[in-house]
This record gives structure tokens, sequence and C-alpha cells, in this order.
């Protein structure tokens, strides 16, 4: 817990360097075809990504304990959006009598 | 009756003033710590001040997480209803311009992440400037790139709307939808590079007038925020726009 912290130029280099190579790597990766499987890759080269910048360039890496809940809780509530939505369209025929 | 309002509101009103603000009570007061010109008299002090700040920007930033949430949950269900249409239309969309634009703005993230440590480091204002319009020079490429996309689509009759081209796709129903999501994902974040790049120029002007250093950073420090939560949308919206119809053999 220390809103002062100043990251060395060096951290702010690899964490641009990551970021660049997981692009590439995405970019690469959706030439192939691997069925369901692109769907996997990008999606978790992207969450990775995003952890990167918010936990390195948003510092909150080096934020306060009510730092890390309220971000952690956006990403928790969109969680909570999408399954419970999901959960509706994904059942939909699963029993007789439903609408489709 | 002066003391009537004592027994009415007794508690805080009524306690010694906290030993920071004793300046802003009760003028001329000696203290150790003399106190900072930027601390506002709300704040104990610098550290809970930017505690604060910062909070505040990440609880918006999260009514912002929900607000593109919800686009992305209509891309989710549109797309498990027509999966192939979303291949068929995501392979017309240029895989370098995009690919361009998202090294774009990670690079712009650096830049801002940099102007953020001069500001924290006590760098010359011209330092954090340079960084600053940087970082709004990368924004404007990026904008840029996103007019030659969209002139394009319009060229095209992809557009959605009366003059949307049926007859070029297999799948046109999904193509439409597809693309008049794309239009508004894209659309509301380029509106959020508009809005990032008009913060950065007022940080810029504030800079330049030598408001920050090591001391107190906070306006750059929270736009910054800003910056890089729009760069996290644009890092979900690449693969998800421009990525799922490579290998589609219509």
């Amino acid at each position: 817990m220390d809103a002062h912290h100043v990251p060395s130029l060096k951290l702010y280099f690899v964490v641009f360097g990551i970021l660049m190579i997981g692009t590439a790597l995405t970019v690469a990766v959706a030439f192939f075809d691997l069925g369901p499987l692109n769907n996997v890759v990008m999606l978790t080269v992207a969450i990775v990504k995003a952890m990167f910048v918010v936990l390195y360039f948003m510092h909150v890496r080096w934020g306060s304990r009510l730092t890390w809940v309220i971000a952690g809780s956006g990403f928790l509530w969109l969680l909570i959006m999408f399954s419970f939505t999901l959960m509706d369209y994904m059942s939909r025929g699963w029993l007789q009598g439903t609408l489709r | 009756m002066p003391d009537a309002h004592a027994e009415h509101f007794p508690g805080p009103l009524h306690q010694p003033p906290v030993a920071s603000n004793v300046d802003a009570i009760q003028p001329g007061v000696h203290h150790e710590h003399p106190v900072h010109p930027k601390l506002q008299h709300h704040f104990d002090d610098m550290e809970q001040q930017v505690e604060a700040s910062t909070l505040g920007m990440w609880v918006f930033l999260v009514t912002e997480i929900m607000f593109f949430g919800g686009l992305f949950m209509a891309y989710i269900v549109y797309r498990a209803a027509a999966p192939e249409a979303f291949q068929e239309a995501s392979h017309h969309l240029s895989i370098g311009w995009g690919a361009f634009n998202t090294a774009v703005l990670i690079f712009s993230s650096l830049t801002m992440a940099l102007a953020v440590r001069a500001a924290q480091t006590g760098q010359p204002a011209r330092t954090q400037v340079m960084w600053l319009v940087g970082t709004m020079f990368l924004g404007t490429v990026f904008l840029g790139v996103k007019v030659i996309e969209y002139a394009d689509k319009f060229a095209h009759h992809i557009v959605p709307g009366p003059y949307f081209d049926k007859s070029a796709w297999t799948h046109p129903a999904g193509v439409e939808q597809f693309y008049s999501l794309y239009f508004i994902m894209t659309g509301l974040h380029a509106l959020h590079m508009i809005i990032g790049i008009g913060l950065m120029a007022v940080i810029a002007i504030m800079a330049w007038r030598k408001h920050f250093d090591s001391t107190y950073y906070t306006p750059v420090e929270v736009s910054g925020l800003y910056w890089h939560f729009v760069d996290i949308v644009w890092i979900f919206l690449f693969p998800l726009l421009y990525l799922i119809g490579r290998h589609y053999h219509g």
C-alpha cells in the first residue's frame, strides 16, 4: 500500500514488450483454424494483456486494498451479468413448453 | 442562547480540529508541518487526498466497465445466434489496420505511464508536456485510422441501414447485425478517445503551468487511469471484431 511508488523505467518497457508480443501472438494464432480453441486463445491473451495494464500501468499492483476491491468488483459484476444472461439464452428449449 | 445548538448537534462539530487542518480553522496556530498548498481542507493529508481521488476514478471506471459490458453482452448473444455470419462479416475488416491501431494504443499507454512517471519524479514541465502531447498524438493517429476504416465501410455499403448491400453477403441479416455492433462499440470507444484527448489537453496545459511535481500529480494519475481503461476496452474489441473471421471460407 504505497500510493507514491515509482515504477522503474525498465518495468514499464518490459510490460510494453509483453503487450506487443501478446498482440503479435493473438494475430498469428488467428490465421490458424483451431475451431473453438481460437476463441480461448484470443480471450486468454486479451485477459493477460488487460491484467498487465491494470496491475502496472494503472498502478493497482501498488494500490490500497480498497482500490483492489473496487477494481475487482467491476470485473466480478461483469461476470455476474454475463453468466446470468447466458443462463437464460443457453438454456432455452432445454425444457418442454418453453418458447424455443 | 448560543449553546442551544450544542444540545441538538453533539459530536463531530464540537470535537477539536484535526492537527493538520488547524490552519484552515484557526489561522496562525503553529504546528510542525506546513500545509501543502494543493491540500483541500476536507482531507487530513496529501496521502488521504490522493487515495480518495484514485478511488473515485476507479468507481467511475467500474461504471464504465458495466457500460461497455452491456455491449459485449449483446455481442456474445448475437454472435452465439449467428456464428457463421459474424465470421463472414469479420473477414471483411482489415486485420492490418486493426493490429496497427492496437500497437498505437499500447504505445500511447506507455507514453501515458511515462507522463505520470515524469510528474511523479518531479521532471521539468517540458518533459511532462512532451509525454502528454505524445499520448495525444498517438490517440489522434488511432482516430485517423478509424476514419479511414469507417470511410471504407460507407464506400462499400456495409453500414447498417437502408443503403446496406444485402446482395454482397451469404448471411446478410447476421452481417448487418455484426456491423451494427461494430459501429456502436468502436464508435463509443472512439468517443472515449476523443474525450481522453481533450482531457490530456487540459492536463498538458496544467503541466505547462507547473501545477505538478513529486508531491502533487493526482490529476495526471487519474487521467492516466482513464486513458489506460480505454486502451483495455480496445484490447478486447480488437480480437472480438477483427480476428474471428480470418479463416472463413464463404
